[in-house]
């Protein structure tokens, strides 16, 4: 994975120093809460219902041990003994002090991190597909690209007072992780009639209170070309994306208010205008450096299959479950993909305790080449662990809490923080989510109703992803009373679609009993147990799912 | 208001300012008259190409920090069309902007505070390197690795 020069390290340094000087200039008086706004936000701090919030920038999703020790470090030291899982696979604190923040990022500086454009109307953390660069199903690994984004869009002096925040996300496999039609920028990467690897480009997808799937605007451009593209879109947004209404200023209603081909020719257009001085001067050299950090790790010669994991899933029920719903085939013979679940039954989605955090460093180091990656369902990822050592690393993450068997399944719920911290929020959001895994909290019925992606959001701006759940659950405020409204038939992969409302909003009391007989009802329509929700959602309509959820008396 | 300008505070001579309508037309007419045009946020400063020697500053004004199209406007003025002029910052100038317009080819801003010409020393050195090519000569960490 990527490691600092001194560029890189000096440029974070620089910067928790010059942080440093503007929370003292913030608690001197000389500048107003408002004037150190943009400037906190540009920091990853966020002013929450109970305290600051500091997020930390976790550049695809990729880290090694020494970075996950050093979080639960700042967990035990200047938190409550946890961190959160985002969905732009960053990491925040809910509990950070203001006047600790600059120490904390000195401390994440000595690992080659920081919480820089994790907030603010800049270019945020670019994703990508936590299995990158073990998955066999990718044409190449899209992290050097990732990196390259992050350098090229770190303090860009243009385009770091956008109209709005701006996400871009990175695939390089068919079956899309990483959710790239729902970013502003989704880039895919494909290869072209010669051979060559380059990018798919899909702008304005996004979620909030006007969802949409992103449009393609240009099938195929060329390594060389893509930030000199990526600049022409950002300056087409930054001169004519709407400033008047936060609500109307993200890249998606430009795209939906010029159409899709209009705002294609002015990119076009610009990109064309690109003056020899204008273009960004990216060495092949400096590519090749940036790449090689990414070349395959050293993996042994092994072959497919494991005798002694065989030989375990016989004598462990329970083993042989969680490397089902868990582990994922690996591109390199003997090795498998292990999703670590963060969503343990009847605990808040993607929270991790300090002692979580160092055991999955230590388990990392022995067993994964060192490697750990965050995703943007709020779960950790070890991304190469060989099949012989995936019993001795189930134990262990076992006796962490660790372990659960629900990858992809109804109890792994991407959820927003909700009511209970955040001061957007117009309802509870993990109370919810913690009913439902208890309700199916049965990992043998979990497993029996297959892949199933709950997505929740305490509020309108859809932090929690429900328009792109299978099942979304949008909490809303009416008269001071929370209620739930339900959608069908989101998704986030390669066929991203927007969830459909299925009618009047729930109750809290009342959402796990009408999911139940929502669930009811498509164990029965299924063609045959391999055909997921989804899929039968797709073949029968939406009809049948709609009057289970009210069929209540 | 302060201006200040290579890292010093000069005196601040307010000619005869010109929004960009009222500009064109002028210009169109008597092509000599070297004045200040001022843009405002969504003004296309492409229209001043052909008046681009007649002009000694281009004001880009900032009603509100938060409005970034000014960066654009001015990197497009320095890089797009070679503009070599004064470009002035006014508005809502605050010091932790100052970087940002530096590199987008900013050379004047009016400083709403005292210590206007420390304030814009401290800012301007904050940094020693940068990832991008700008407009301020700089090529970018990326090419600066292999020079």
């Amino acid at each position: 994975m990527y490691r600092y020069d001194e560029f890189d390290a000096q440029i974070v340094r620089e910067r928790a120093a010059q942080f440093r000087g503007q929370v003292e200039r913030r608690l001197s008086g000389d500048i107003t809460e408002d004037q150190f706004k943009p400037l906190r936000l540009m920091n990853g701090v966020y002013l929450q219902l109970h305290a600051y919030m500091l997020r930390i920038a976790i550049p695809y999703g990729t880290l090694r041990g020494e970075q996950m020790r050093k979080f639960a470090h700042i967990a035990r030291k200047y938190d409550k003994g946890y961190g959160h899982w985002t969905t732009r696979q960053n990491i925040q604190f809910n509990w950070v002090a203001l006047k600790d923040i600059p120490d904390v990022l000195d401390e994440l500086a000595e690992v080659e991190m920081h919480a820089i454009q994790t907030s603010g109307n800049c270019i945020r953390n670019t994703t990508s597909d936590q299995f990158a660069g073990a998955t066999a199903e990718e044409i190449e690994d899209p992290r050097p690209w990732c990196e390259i984004i992050r350098q090229w869009s770190t303090f860009h002096p243009e385009f770091s007072f956008l109209p709005r925040k701006f996400k871009i996300a990175v695939t390089a496999a068919e079956n899309d992780r990483a959710a790239i039609r729902v970013h502003d920028i989704g880039l895919h990467m494909r290869r072209n009639d010669a051979g060559e690897t380059g990018f798919e480009v899909i702008v304005g997808g996004g979620q909030g209170r006007t969802p949409h799937v992103g449009v393609t605007i240009k099938p195929f451009v060329a390594k060389d070309q893509l930030l000199d593209y990526l600049e022409a879109i950002m300056r087409v947004y930054n001169r004519f994306g709407r400033r008047d209404n936060k609500y109307k200023a993200r890249i998606k209603i430009l795209v939906s208010e010029t159409g899709a081909e209009e705002f294609t020719r002015l990119v076009d257009e610009e990109f064309e205008a690109q003056r020899d001085a204008e273009k960004i001067v990216l060495p092949q050299a400096e590519v090749d450096r940036i790449t090689q950090y990414f070349a395959p790790p050293a993996f042994e010669d092994l072959p497919d299959t494991s005798d002694v994991l065989e030989a375990a899933k016989a004598k462990d029920e329970a083993f042989a479950r969680w490397v089902r719903v868990n582990v994922r085939p690996h591109k390199q013979a003997g090795y498998g993909i292990v999703t670590i679940s963060c969503k343990p039954i009847g605990a808040p989605p993607g929270d991790v305790t300090d002692t979580q955090m160092e055991v999955t460093a230590d388990l990392a180091e022995r067993y994964s080449l060192d490697e750990i990656r965050i995703t943007h369902e709020q779960n950790m990822v070890l991304p190469h662990v060989k099949l012989d050592d995936l019993f001795d690393l189930y134990q262990e993450l076992d006796s962490a809490g660790l372990a659960t068997a629900n990858y992809e399944l109804i109890s792994d719920i991407i959820c927003c923080p909700g009511l209970d911290y955040c001061n957007l929020a117009n309802a509870r959001s993990i109370p919810v989510a913690q009913d439902l895994q208890n309700t199916f909290a049965d990992l043998e019925r979990q497993d029996d109703i297959g892949e199933l992606k709950i997505k929740i959001s305490g509020c309108i701006n859809a932090c929690g992803h429900h328009h792109v759940g299978h099942i979304g659950i949008l909490g809303v405020d009416r008269k001071g009373e929370e209620f739930y409204q339900i959608t069908f038939g989101g998704r986030a992969d390669e066929k991203a679609a927007i969830g459909q409302i299925a009618g009047p909003g729930l109750r809290a009391e009342d959402v796990p009993s009408a999911l139940e007989r929502v669930i009811e009802a498509y164990r029965e329509v299924r063609s045959s147990k391999d055909e997921r929700f989804i899929d039968a959602l797709e073949r029968v309509g939406h009809d049948p799912f709609k009057e289970a959820l009210y069929a209540a008396g | 208001m302060p201006l200040v300008k290579n890292g010093e505070v000069t005196a601040n001579p307010h000619g005869e300012v010109l929004t960009l309508e009222p500009f064109l037309e002028m210009a169109a007419a008597d092509p000599n008259d070297a004045v200040i045009v001022r843009l405002m946020p969504d003004d296309c400063p492409l229209k001043l190409e052909p008046f681009l020697d007649q002009l000694e500053v281009v004001e880009i004004s900032f009603p509100r920090y938060a409005d970034g199209r000014g960066y654009s406007q001015a990197q497009l003025l320095r890089r797009r069309l070679g503009y070599k002029g004064e470009i002035r910052a006014v508005g809502d100038v605050l010091r932790d902007q100052l970087l940002f317009m530096l590199r987008s080819g900013f050379d004047a801003f009016e400083l709403g505070r005292e210590d206007a010409a420390q304030a814009f020393a401290a800012a301007s050195r904050e940094y020693s390197h940068f990832y991008q090519p700008a407009a301020d000569g700089e090529s970018g960490v990326f090419a600066r690795r292999h020079s």
